[in-house]
């Protein structure tokens, strides 16, 4: 169970992540698409999840990344990312509940790189009981 | 013209086993229901299914190319209501359409609409592009 404390946090990621051409080429060629000079709006997933499974499962909030289903995901892209972008991710669990023994956590992560917002990604986790 | 109402062309787009395990690499998401029957089965899964975020990704192509480029995407959410199952040996389709909602000075709205097999899998899925 997430450790209620930790509802309305912020939770910074320890490390910065570069993103680089190739794993942009990559992403672009399984959806078969040709501009590969900024990555395709998704993208960001790629970052934000790893990240906030990094900060969520810490044992002193507890949530269960094994028992996850992905809900539903928004994106506001302030700027495409390019290769080169080096992100620190911030995370703050928006909302909590428990519905049927399911929990259903609402994280949103901000991407930087350097100072600038790039990225933000809400995602509604559900832990299934 | 672009107007409220007007309804851009359905395109089709094809998953198929060996895209979940592009899709796998390129995202690093190897959860085994994406590529494993037994194990997704033994999760309670009918068959493998596809990435949630993959199928995602795919609508943003269909949104990418309508508006010329991906840099023209500012938002972009979904809900994921229904697994698109992919068995092997098959190319399941993602069929998707969409709808323009609203239209501001520099911004174009869509409502977008995914199913596959004939089945909603993306709900409340909507685009923010660039004019």
């Amino acid at each position: 169970m997430l450790n209620p404390d930790s509802v309305g946090r912020t939770f910074d990621g320890a490390e910065s992540v570069t993103v680089s051409q190739s794993q942009i080429d990559a992403f672009c060629a399984v959806l078969d698409e040709k501009n590969t000079s900024v990555a395709p709006p998704t993208f960001a997933i790629r970052i934000s999840l790893d990240q906030s499974q990094a900060i969520l499962s810490a044992p002193e909030i507890g949530l269960d990344w094994s028992r996850l289903v992905h809900g539903d995901q928004k994106f506001d892209i302030k700027r495409p990312i390019v290769a080169g972008d080096s992100f620190t991710c911030s995370s703050t669990i928006e909302s909590y509940r428990v519905a049927a023994g399911n929990e259903i956590v609402s994280v949103r992560s901000d991407l930087f790189s350097e100072k600038e917002l790039v990225v933000s990604t809400w995602s509604t986790l559900v832990v299934r009981a | 013209m672009i107007e409220v109402g007007m309804k851009i062309a359905e395109r089709v787009f094809y998953i198929d086993r060996a895209m979940l395990k592009a899709y796998a690499d390129a995202s690093g998401d190897q959860n085994p229901i994406h590529q494993n029957e037994e194990f997704a089965r033994s999760v309670g899964l009918p068959n493998v299914i596809s990435h949630g975020m993959l199928t995602m990704a795919l609508v943003g192509k269909f949104v990418s190319d309508w508006a010329g480029s991906p840099s023209a995407v500012k938002e972009f959410s979904a809900r994921f209501v229904k697994p698109v199952i992919v068995p092997a040996d098959q190319k399941i389709d993602l069929t998707v359409s969409a709808r323009v909602s609203e239209i501001n000075d520099d911004q174009i709205k869509l409502d977008i609409s995914a199913t596959s097999a004939g089945v909603k899998v993306l709900g409340m899925s909507k685009a923010v592009v660039q004019k």
